[in-house]
């Protein structure tokens, strides 16, 4: 039993936070518990502190729209906390699409289909041509272009509001997952991933690494959905420096051999 | 440069080129079809938003989808579009016939607001030296009556609409009119008086038809626009609407170079007869 938390815990902890978040959304329109009230594109919580998007907060401002002092503060917030101390933890702590797409890639490792795909024929860095494109759309169209297709928008007001057809986008997103490419939205092409791997180069939080402990078993590389960012596994100790790191904590819990854990960034001697 | 790497037949410098080019090129493709979406997806014309909302262009760009007007309505009067719905996703709207707006005074989904696509400004008035809300002036649509299907046309009495007004004989009044069938009957129709009316649907939600003879319609959808060439010229009011008009003629024909005599009395040969 205390293996199977040893070996869960990060992924435990980051379901209670995902649901428990939702739940509070939830609750807010079913119940009228007025905790946290919104959707994650701007939300009130306790009724006094607004949190809001600034990921929507720049494509609107791209849009033409004069932004209010409310939604300024909430955006504020939210980037400062992700900036400093969060880093891309929104993608694997908050994310209600993240239980769909890790979804998507527990079922193809089990369906062996990273075996029989030959070669990832779509570029890590789609996603930050995805996120200027909504920049430069948003400023053509005059509305904030990603928030009208979001899938991570259509699930969370779908589990607030009511999912209508939202569900057939989130179905379309799990396939694509699931059979076109490995961890396909999160890390290829989903524009607020690739906003807060930019914003969150100099945060807190990070996964270090010690090298002597290594037995290079690579188990962390498979379970990672950014196996990129774990470059220096196995060839010297030190942080996991960039932004792209979802902070999930998977590679801590499979490694068997305490070679990876979260600390505090080392600011001064930045090759460890 | 190309020795570095036995296979490089083209050199990074080229190979950044078409590398740029490809993803320019993708980006173009990807943000067409996107913005074709887009533009879809606004072009929803009848769409009822809530009290205060801005111009339907204006509204679009700065809500920030977070639902809180509706979850401070009291009586679910505003949904949330949902995928499906055919309107774009995440804004606030709702239906008169299934729940009308109930005109509350404190007008609860509007301060909630936070980028301020609900206007607070544009439904309150000042009281006393004080800022207060006023739901009166809210403008969420017009109330259009098909007279076709109102049975009051008919001559049979029928004031559901005008009882279920909030603003009693003031948005909706009832008009007598002789009745020529019968010879000694009265038609009490309804007309609506559109600057007062605020399209909360109460009215389309009482109606006795099967579907309801008085509508709810966006302003933009439901009203003309008269221009700067029809004024009345007994109203010294309306007079001033005229008074910053630019007399210049805009539309130059070959018509316009006679005098309205010579047009007035010359086809300019547009029906060929000799």
């Amino acid at each position: 039993m205390s293996n199977l938390w040893k070996n869960y815990r990060f992924l435990a902890l980051r379901r209670f936070v995902q649901i428990g978040l939702l739940f509070l959304y939830f609750s807010a329109n079913a119940y009228g518990f007025k905790i946290l009230t919104g959707t994650l594109s701007s939300s009130n919580l306790f009724q006094a502190i607004p949190l809001s998007d600034p990921f929507a907060l720049l494509q609107m401002f791209s849009a033409g729209a004069i932004l209010s002092m409310d939604v300024l503060i909430g955006g504020f917030i939210i980037l400062v906390f992700y900036m400093s101390i969060g880093g891309r933890a929104f993608c694997s702590w908050v994310c209600p699409i993240n239980m769909v797409t890790d979804t998507a890639n527990w079922l193809r490792r089990k369906l062996y289909l990273d075996k029989i795909e030959k070669k990832v024929w779509l570029s890590k860095n789609v996603r930050y041509w995805v996120f200027g494109l909504a920049l430069v759309l948003s400023f053509l169209s005059g509305v904030a272009a990603f928030e009208m297709v979001s899938p991570i928008a259509m699930l969370h007001r779908g589990i607030v509001f009511g999912m209508g057809m939202g569900f057939a986008a989130v179905l379309c997103l799990f396939l694509f997952d699931l059979f076109a490419v490995k961890n396909g939205w999160c890390g290829h092409l989903c524009p607020l991933g690739a906003f807060y791997s930019l914003v969150s180069k100099q945060n807190v939080l990070v996964v270090k690494h010690n090298q002597p402990n290594c037995t290079l078993c690579m188990k962390c590389k498979d379970v990672c959905p950014e196996k990129q960012v774990l470059a220096i596994v196995g060839k010297r100790s030190g942080d996991v420096v960039f932004g792209e790191c979802t902070k999930c904590g998977r590679c801590i819990e499979v490694c068997e051999d305490d070679a990876l854990s979260f600390g505090v960034r080392d600011y001064i001697n930045k090759n460890g | 440069m190309s020795n570095l790497s036995k296979k490089a037949t083209i050199s990074d410098r080229r190979r950044f080129i078409s590398l740029m080019a490809q993803s320019i090129g993708l980006s173009a493709l990807g943000g067409m079809i996107w913005t074709g979406y887009i533009q879809e997806a606004k072009s929803a014309p009848l769409i009822l938003r809530p009290p205060g909302a801005k111009n339907e262009l204006d509204f679009l760009r700065m809500c920030i989808k977070c639902g809180q007007c509706a979850l401070a309505c009291p009586y679910d009067t505003l949904n949330i579009a949902k995928p499906g719905d055919n309107m774009p996703v995440g804004t606030p709207y709702f239906i008169p016939r299934e729940i009308p707006c109930y005109m509350c005074t404190d007008i609860p989904c509007v301060p909630v607001c936070p980028t301020g696509a609900l206007d607070e400004s544009s439904v309150s008035k000042v009281e006393d030296g004080r800022t207060v809300l006023e739901i009166k002036k809210a403008k969420m649509g017009l109330a259009v009556v098909d007279e076709e299907s109102c049975i009051a046309f008919w001559g049979i009495q029928c004031d559901a609409c005008y009882r279920a007004c909030p603003l009693l004989d003031e948005a909706i009044t009832l008009e007598y009119k002789r009745n020529t069938r019968t010879g000694k009957h009265a038609y009490l129709v309804p007309k609506v008086i559109s600057d007062v009316c605020t399209g909360c649907g109460l009215c389309e939600r009482a109606c006795v038809t099967k579907k309801a003879a008085i509508f709810v319609l966006p302003r933009e959808v439901s009203q003309g626009d008269l221009g700067d060439h029809y004024i009345k010229g007994w109203d010294k009011a309306d007079e001033k609407r005229l008074k910053n008009v630019s007399t210049e003629v805009t539309t130059q024909t070959t018509r316009s170079e006679k005098t309205p005599q010579d047009y007035l009395n010359d086809d300019g040969g547009l029906f060929n007869n000799e």
